[in-house]
């Protein structure tokens, strides 16, 4: 994923900043991966090799234990986060088809984001609500009975939220932009 | 490294240093012990590879030989119908998870998993066991060498010699369960990895996963 522009130094500084605070032995890597995942919401190939430089292991030792563990993610969050629920009742009546449907429109994989950073995908065990299998967790929201039709239906409602916002506010974007590297 | 003791493999007797592992003991008297992930060097092996059961006289159940210190007196059985079970499904496992087409393999014939077969009378194929259809890429970069995941059996020799022994530190073990794989930093190409072409990992790979090109068929 390439970086936002600022985003090299905000890595930097962080990655930084949780060394100096937690020391360079090899047993920190975890919470040392923990920590930099907090402050930048993923963790970026740059921290890795940060990482990997202060401890003193090769990359790759790094990459290993951070693709190892479902809780550390190599993609940055999407401004709407889609969480397809793989639970025994959503995987018995068709989550693998909703994550289909949304890796299809979405053109990206499970545990990716698309590359405007818009959209990320990922699946979940059990969200609790199996009477409406399949779920999808849509940013916060829980929608029930997921179709492919209501994934088409949930990305077009997107879509023309930003049109919108896009025809009000000729600067949308930028805005956004600089809300992103200050985060 | 301990006193000098004798044990009993296959009712014969050898010789041994105490602490040393049973199966390189075996190894070394010419008494066979299938084995894919052992690492002589390695203080505390991975015994990933399930293949290395042995009975041993007063143990409830079969270990494994490449963990298993050595001790005066001690009575080991290469083989049990326990054994034999735990070692056909351990490595009809590994062929579920490996491209099988022995005849276009660079390894063809020099083949570790061969051997398993041939010494342990099992086959060469799956009969219980459906394929795990995986399609990774094929690396060529390297031009000297090639890496083809799909025959990798995560023995993880290559991974040992290139950090302990080359200390390059350019592959190792990423992702996990069905997912896991020898990769590179990001899974990226060897050509763009620190790898420095020394070749070791491809001397110590036992099947055709990681292979020189000059001898590819
Ligand atoms: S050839 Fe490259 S990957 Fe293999 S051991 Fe040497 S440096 Fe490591
Ligand atoms: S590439 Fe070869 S040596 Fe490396 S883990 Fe796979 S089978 Fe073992
Ligand atoms: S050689 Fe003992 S488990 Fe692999």
């Amino acid at each position: 994923m390439t970086l936002l522009e600022g985003e090299r130094e905000v890595i930097l500084k962080h990655v930084k900043e949780i060394l100096d605070d937690r020391g360079t032995s090899r047993e920190n890597l975890i919470p040392v991966l923990q920590q930099v995942q907090d402050k930048l919401g993923y963790l970026p190939d740059l921290a890795m090799q940060k990482i990997a430089a202060g401890l003193d292991i090769p990359t790759v030792d790094v990459y290993g234990i951070a693709t190892f563990y479902n809780q550390f993610r190599m993609n940055p969050p999407g401004d709407h986060q889609f969480k397809v629920c793989m639970g025994t009742a959503c995987y018995m009546v068709g989550g693998n088809i909703a994550i289909e449907s949304f890796e299809r429109r979405l053109e990206i994989r499970e545990g990716e984001t698309t590359p405007d950073r818009k959209f990320s995908l990922e699946r979940v065990a059990c969200v609790g609500c199996c009477t409406m299998a399949p779920v999808v967790l849509v940013d916060e929201e829980v929608e029930g009975h997921v179709t492919p039709t209501r994934v088409d239906g949930i990305l077009l409602a997107f879509e023309t939220e930003t049109e919108k916002e896009e025809g009000k506010n000729g600067e949308g974007i930028e805005e956004k932009e600089e809300r992103r590297s200050d985060a | 490294m301990g006193k000098k003791i004798t044990l009993t493999i296959d009712d014969r007797q050898v010789t041994a240093f105490e602490g040393e592992k049973l199966l390189w003991v075996a190894l070394e008297n010419d008494i066979y012990i299938p084995h894919l992930c052992a690492i002589k060097e390695e203080e505390r092996p991975s015994a990933s590879c399930r293949l290395c059961f042995v009975e041993v006289e007063g143990f409830s159940h079969p270990v494994t030989a490449c963990t298993q210190e050595v001790y005066a007196g001690m009575i080991v059985k290469t083989r049990s119908p326990r054994v034999d079970r735990l070692v056909k499904s351990a490595f009809e496992l590994l062929l579920s998870d490996h491209r099988l087409e022995c005849a276009k393999c660079p390894k063809n014939r020099s083949c570790e998993l061969q051997k398993i077969a041939k010494e342990r009378k099992l086959k060469l194929r799956l009969t219980r066991l459906k394929p795990l259809e995986k399609e990774y890429a094929i690396d060529e970069s390297m031009g000297s060498f090639v890496f083809d995941p799909s025959r990798c059996v995560l023995c993880g020799r290559c991974v040992y010699v290139d950090h302990q022994e080359v200390e390059v530190g350019a592959i190792g073990f990423t992702h996990r369960g069905l997912q896991r794989k020898v990769t590179t930093f990001g899974g990226g190409l060897l050509a763009d990895s620190p790898c420095t072409g020394c070749g070791r990992c491809v001397e110590v790979c036992p099947v055709g996963a990681l292979f020189f090109t000059d001898k590819a068929g």
